[in-house]
């Protein structure tokens, strides 16, 4: 029986996945392992919750930090750590709109496209974005800069339009505003 | 006019911090609830006249009393700062200013509901609201106002709508996927990992201090026969000063739009969303209302989350409908079949409509198919989807219809 003291944990492959190695390809996913000091988190968080299954939300943002996006093997390595099975896992990861399942660029703008940012000029603010990135909705850079997305209600409807760009809210966007923020993601 | 309550500390340099709010008197009406009984406490809420600020405008008071009384568990108090709402951005400005208000509302509902432990959702996208309040909960464990009989985890969502849902929440708490559950059982008698739960949104529990404070007669005196206090209410859209404003629940609508400075635009009201976009929307000779539960649920729509948003003549009430129609069809949790299916099929037909190849049947089958949904489903998603969907075309069925050519 697997246990979430165990690092070695999740880091095994599934039978349900796709032999990849046999298919004559390298398996093109670097080694998804938390650090010592990330698994001690991760038994601190599920200590918290009355069920340790609590702490899946937070641990999942953990190994989206840490690996960039939840590929189907993250999902296996974090179901383990929690004694799920992979299938909870990938119906979780599915549902919320943070956790990204392809990689994703080295940062994300998301504008807003509820009702108040629309009668602020929101259409506008994301076909200004999409010109200056050249890129749709969905879709990241060639460069691996930006990953852009048209997103709901963000909750800052006194500032709007307004877009999030990784970790901050952008408010009050013009055009000139927009090229300044992108101008400032590298 | 405007009695300050929720909003006292916002303009004080480092509102967040525990030396400020202390300064302030905060944290002054948990030593006096410490004196108090834990029953006594739930009778001041009671007669305080608190109702929810999230949505539902449930009587707090009442809420906590649901608490069996021969339970010997553990109680869980769980507060929803998922905010997302369309129009609304109140929960924010508390969080980020006002942190310590939250965490002595909690502090004084968790003796009144005798919990132990408490648990903070906040949504995910909310990452500077969730530092603010997560420093403030380590400044009041440093203080030993935490620790001592009562903890709090503060607990990060993904983003999704559905999980401010009080029973989609505790889904998403316990590591699922948000699907709210069939009531009954409600929270208050199995919620929570199982145990029962008290769900409030942040900006109710922070009017709790203020009502130990200052008397629960104090707090009911500032509203309505069935609605105590004041609220905070974001006006966005065309105004000239989208801000959150507060205001005692008799506040009518007209004031409000007033004290944001009136309509910008075209300088002529058309409509008014008046508590978030699942409220059903009013027209420019309907803000005559009292921006309390009772008042808006008289005019037929209802003040929800209070998030207010304002339109003028030049906005087009399809294209508004189209925005939220993508809102709930993106937002279903897809649990409930009504739901799951209606939020597409309309999104689809408001899409048609506005793109200009509606057929003339198109709003009687909206309508319809919005109609018989209402009601079939284990949470108020659909309802609250179902509000717009009606009231905007049966208050402003020719600009539809303007749309059909054939």
């Amino acid at each position: 029986m697997m246990t979430p003291s165990d690092p070695q944990v999740g880091a095994t492959t599934s039978a349900n996945r796709p032999p990849t190695k046999q298919a004559g390809l390298a398996d093109p996913a670097p080694t998804i392992r938390f650090s010592g000091e990330q698994l001690a988190e991760v038994r601190r968080l599920q200590a918290l919750y009355p069920d340790r299954r609590g702490a899946l939300l937070p641990v999942l943002h953990m190994a989206q930090d840490t690996f960039g996006w939840i590929s189907l093997q993250a999902e296996e390595y974090v179901a383990g750590l929690f004694d799920l099975s992979p299938a909870h896992v990938h119906e979780v990861v599915t549902f919320y709109t943070l956790y990204f399942q392809q990689p994703k660029g080295r940062h994300v703008v998301a504008v807003c496209h509820n009702l108040s940012c629309y009668m602020a000029g929101s259409r506008d603010i994301l076909a200004h974005v999409k010109r200056r990135l050249g890129i749709e909705v969905g879709e990241t850079t060639d460069d691996g800069r930006v990953t852009l997305q048209s997103v709901e209600c963000l909750c800052a409807c006194e500032a709007a339009p307004m877009a999030q760009v990784d970790e901050r809210y952008e408010m009050n966007l013009t055009p000139d505003k927009v090229d300044r923020i992108l101008e400032g993601l590298r | 006019m405007a009695e300050t309550v929720l909003m006292r500390n916002f303009e004080r340099g480092n509102s967040h911090t525990l030396a400020v709010y202390r300064g302030a008197g905060g944290y002054g009406a948990w030593e006096k609830a410490k004196a108090m009984e834990p029953a006594a406490i739930t009778e001041a809420v009671k007669q305080s006249n608190l109702r929810g600020l999230g949505g539902a405008g449930f009587p707090t008071g009442m809420k906590w009393s649901f608490i069996p009384k021969n339970h010997t568990g553990p109680v869980y108090l769980v507060v929803n700062a998922d905010e997302g709402e369309p129009g609304t951005f109140k929960d924010r400005y508390l969080l980020e200013r006002d942190p310590h208000a939250l965490i002595e509302g909690m502090l004084i509902a968790a003796r009144a509901i005798r919990s132990a432990l408490g648990f903070v959702y906040i949504r995910g996208e909310y990452v500077q609201p969730w530092r603010r309040f997560s420093a403030a909960v380590k400044e009041a464990y440093d203080a030993n106002l935490l620790g001592q009989g009562f903890d709090i985890v503060v607990h990060r969502g993904a983003g999704a709508y559905i999980c401010g849902e009080e029973t989609g929440l505790l889904s998403s708490l316990e590591g699922k996927k948000g699907w709210p559950k069939i009531k009954p059982p409600f929270p208050a008698i199995k919620g929570a990992f199982g145990q029962p739960t008290i769900v409030n949104n942040v900006e109710t529990l922070c009017c709790v201090p203020p009502i130990i404070d200052r008397g629960a007669a104090w707090f009911a005196g500032l509203g309505t026969k069935t609605q105590g206090g004041t609220r905070m209410y974001s006006v966005s859209g065309r105004v000239k000063r989208p801000a959150v404003y507060e205001a005692a629940v008799t506040v009518t609508l007209r004031q409000l739009i007033e004290r944001a400075g009136g309509v910008t635009g075209t300088g002529r009201l058309k409509a008014v969303v008046p508590g978030g976009g699942s409220a059903a929307i009013l027209t420019a000779d309907e803000i005559d209302v009292t921006m309390d539960v009772d008042g808006l649920k008289n005019a037929g729509t209802m003040i929800g989350s209070a998030g207010v948003m304002v339109m003028d003549e030049s906005v087009s009430i399809p294209e508004a409908l189209l925005v939220l129609a993508r809102f709930y069809a993106h937002e279903s949790c897809g649990q409930c079949t009504p739901c799951r299916e209606s939020t597409g099929w309309i999104y689809k037909m408001v899409h048609r409509l506005v793109e200009g190849h509606g057929h003339k049947d198109d709003l009687d089958t909206i309508l319809d198919v919005a109609k018989r949904g209402a009601g079939t489903t284990i949470c108020a998603f659909y309802d609250g989807a179902v509000g717009p969907y009606i009231s905007y075309i049966q208050k402003f069925r020719p600009e539809f219809e303007a749309l059909i050519r054939k």
